[in-house]
């Protein structure tokens, strides 16, 4: 018995080590590329701790000082801020009346938002954009951005609004509170926790966005991932300084996921919403 | 169509809610609730639909962008069954999405019923598993092209440890799809994990008690009860997997450009490249068409199935 326990033990540890293995190799690997020169992250075999007095740290201040990242970063923290305030702002009452009135035909029309494929409408956005002389603004990736953002908060209001409690609004209600009176007095209180839940995945999904800079993104007004995909693309790859940068641009991220872990999981299986 | 694609993933808890919310004290009409909800409808109508309605109508004219505008009907339409690259790309499609729909549908599966069990460090080993998810893909993307390097990456080197010869990887038409499903695998089997794992927090545990009276093995206890118990939850997740799949984008633009030669030009990044870098909004509009109505279409198709599978449930039931 104790036998067979060791070994049903043994094999869950190996199943969870096989699951896990290849995400903590591929951040580890990813840090480790960003630490080497160049005839380090070009050895064979590769070499995964370099020597003391090899580990490359310019690589991360080269990143700063040279080309435009740092405008490219604020552009991200521009796009992904703006996109992601106003959604809880439109998005947080939305998820309250659709939850309130049990409106799933209202609901569709956000679901179409997760279902639409991108490219379907940026071609005439596009357009649009560079008749009404917006292409060299952020406003084409704010506005965009906001079909990611705002049904990622709708979604996540909506789980959230379903499980709280009638009951007070109920008695504000009879104590003569009009509609708005009871969601901004009682409702709003209540919901901090999932506006936090929608605010780090609208956040999340918004600064992870690539196809709408892809195309609505001029040299001035890249965000991250396309300043990212350009040194990529563009420029002589040397994969130090590169990997730096993509580190650096998912960072946000990535320590967003370990602090809200739980929240993040809830939220998403509430919502299970990708953007783009 | 309903809610149901989003919160039936946290089925229990909404069934619980609807219940309960027929109060029958001064109830609030529908309509009281639609200016919460107006603002926000038409924030994201306005960047969709009117765009696409703009889109069906160019896709009805010829259309270079800088060059004039003529009406062409259906030409656009009509070209489409000549195109050997548009068919080329709908294969692909179909082989990525099989690919990237089914390995994380397995794999999720597998890590849900792992996840489900109680182990030192579960909470944290969890969290690393999910962050490929939330990772940004450009960045992703931009590390897997460094290991995926034929003579300098580290898969290969990997692969030498095991004694298997160097692969192409992304660098060879023939195993630049499954290469690219592996990274999709990789980062969205967590999704399907969440979603399934969800099902498992819901399970009854009756049915495990007389089980296990009954001498049944852990298998057999898996593919009688939970296996079943959990099929809505593996229904959401594919259906989640094979919107995205099709959609995808990001991983396979950053790493390829639908390269080497077109050999991972999916539909979606077909539609890129005529658009964009060709100018050529007309045609590109067509593909933008063709391309919505399979992904509407398939959903709809799915959803249909699981509505119908649920009201089959609810009749077993009753």
């Amino acid at each position: 018995m104790t036998g067979r326990s060791l070994l049903s033990k043994i094999s869950l540890g190996f199943a969870v080590f096989l699951l896990v293995s290849p995400a903590i190799l591929f951040f580890v690997w990813m840090l480790s590329l960003s630490l080497k020169y160049e005839i380090d992250n070009g050895a064979y075999p590769p070499i995964l701790i370099p020597a003391p007095d090899m580990i490359a740290w310019e690589n991360y201040t080269n990143v700063f000082s040279s080309s435009n990242f740092i405008k490219f970063f604020w552009n991200s923290v521009i796009v992904t801020g703006s996109a992601t305030l106003f959604a809880l702002v439109v998005g947080v009452p939305a998820g309250y009346g659709i939850a309130r009135m049990k409106a799933t035909k209202a609901a569709v029309v956000v679901l179409i938002a997760r279902v639409t494929p991108a490219l379907s409408y940026l071609i005439p956005l596009f357009l649009i954009f560079q008749w009404l002389g917006l292409m060299g603004t952020l406003w084409p990736q704010i506005i965009t951005h906001l079909v990611i953002t705002v049904p990622v908060v709708i979604w996540v209001m909506i789980g959230f609004f379903e499980t709280t409690p009638m009951e007070l609004e109920e008695a504000a209600t009879i104590d003569g509170a009009n509609g708005w009176e009871v969601f901004r007095h009682v409702a709003l209180p209540i919901a901090k926790p999932g506006i936090a839940v929608a605010l780090i995945l609208s956040f999340i999904f918004s600064w992870n966005n690539f196809v709408f800079g892809i195309v609505l993104a001029g040299r001035e007004t890249r965000t991250l991932p396309v300043a990212v995909y350009n040194m990529l693309s563009f420029e002589q790859v040397s994969w130090g300084p590169l990997s730096a940068a993509a580190l650096i641009v998912t960072l946000p991220v990535l320590l967003l996921t370990i602090l809200a872990q739980r929240q993040i999981v809830a939220g998403l299986t509430a919502g299970a919403v990708k953007g783009g | 169509m309903s809610v149901e694609t989003g919160s039936a993933l946290s089925g229990a808890a909404a069934a619980g809610s609807s219940a309960r919310a027929s109060g029958k004290s001064i109830e609030r009409t529908a309509k009281d609730y639609w200016p919460f909800v107006l603002p926000a409808l038409i924030i994201v109508s306005s960047v969709i639909l009117f765009p696409w309605l703009f889109t069906i109508w160019m896709s009805l004219n010829e259309w270079k962008l800088g060059g004039s505008i003529h009406f062409a009907g259906l030409s656009n339409y009509a070209k489409l069954f000549t195109d050997e690259r548009f068919r080329d790309a709908v294969w692909q499609t179909i082989y990525y999405t099989v690919l990237a729909t089914g390995l994380p549908l397995v794999i999720g599966t597998f890590a849900a019923v792992i996840f489900h069990e109680k182990f030192p460090l579960r909470g944290v080993l969890r969290g690393l598993y999910i962050m490929p998810m939330m990772a940004t893909p450009v960045a992703i993307a931009l590390v897997w092209v460094m290991m995926f390097h034929p003579q300098l990456g580290v898969l290969n080197y990997l692969l030498s440890l095991v004694g298997i010869p160097p692969q192409l990887w992304v660098f060879s038409p023939k195993t630049v799809i499954p290469s690219l499903a592996l990274i999709e695998t990789w980062q969205w089997s967590p999704l399907v994990m969440l979603i399934v794992l969800g099902g498992l927090a819901s399970l009854p545990t009756e049915p495990y008690e007389s089980a296990m009276i009954d001498g049944a093995t852990r298998w057999q206890m898996f593919h009688k009860i939970t296996l079943p118990l959990i099929m809505p939850f593996i229904m959401v997740a594919l259906i989640l997997r094979v919107i995205d799949a099709l959609k995808s984008f990001d991983i396979i633009f950053a790493i390829t450009q639908g390269g080497p030669g077109n050999a991972s030009e999916t539909l979606n990044i077909y539609l890129y490249n005529t658009a964009f870098p060709y100018r050529d909004m007309g045609y590109g509009s067509a593909l933008a068409v063709v391309f919505f109505i399979i992904v509407i279409g398939l959903s709809l198709v799915m959803l249909w199935m699981r509505q119908r599978n649920k009201w089959d449930e609810q009749g077993a039931d009753a």
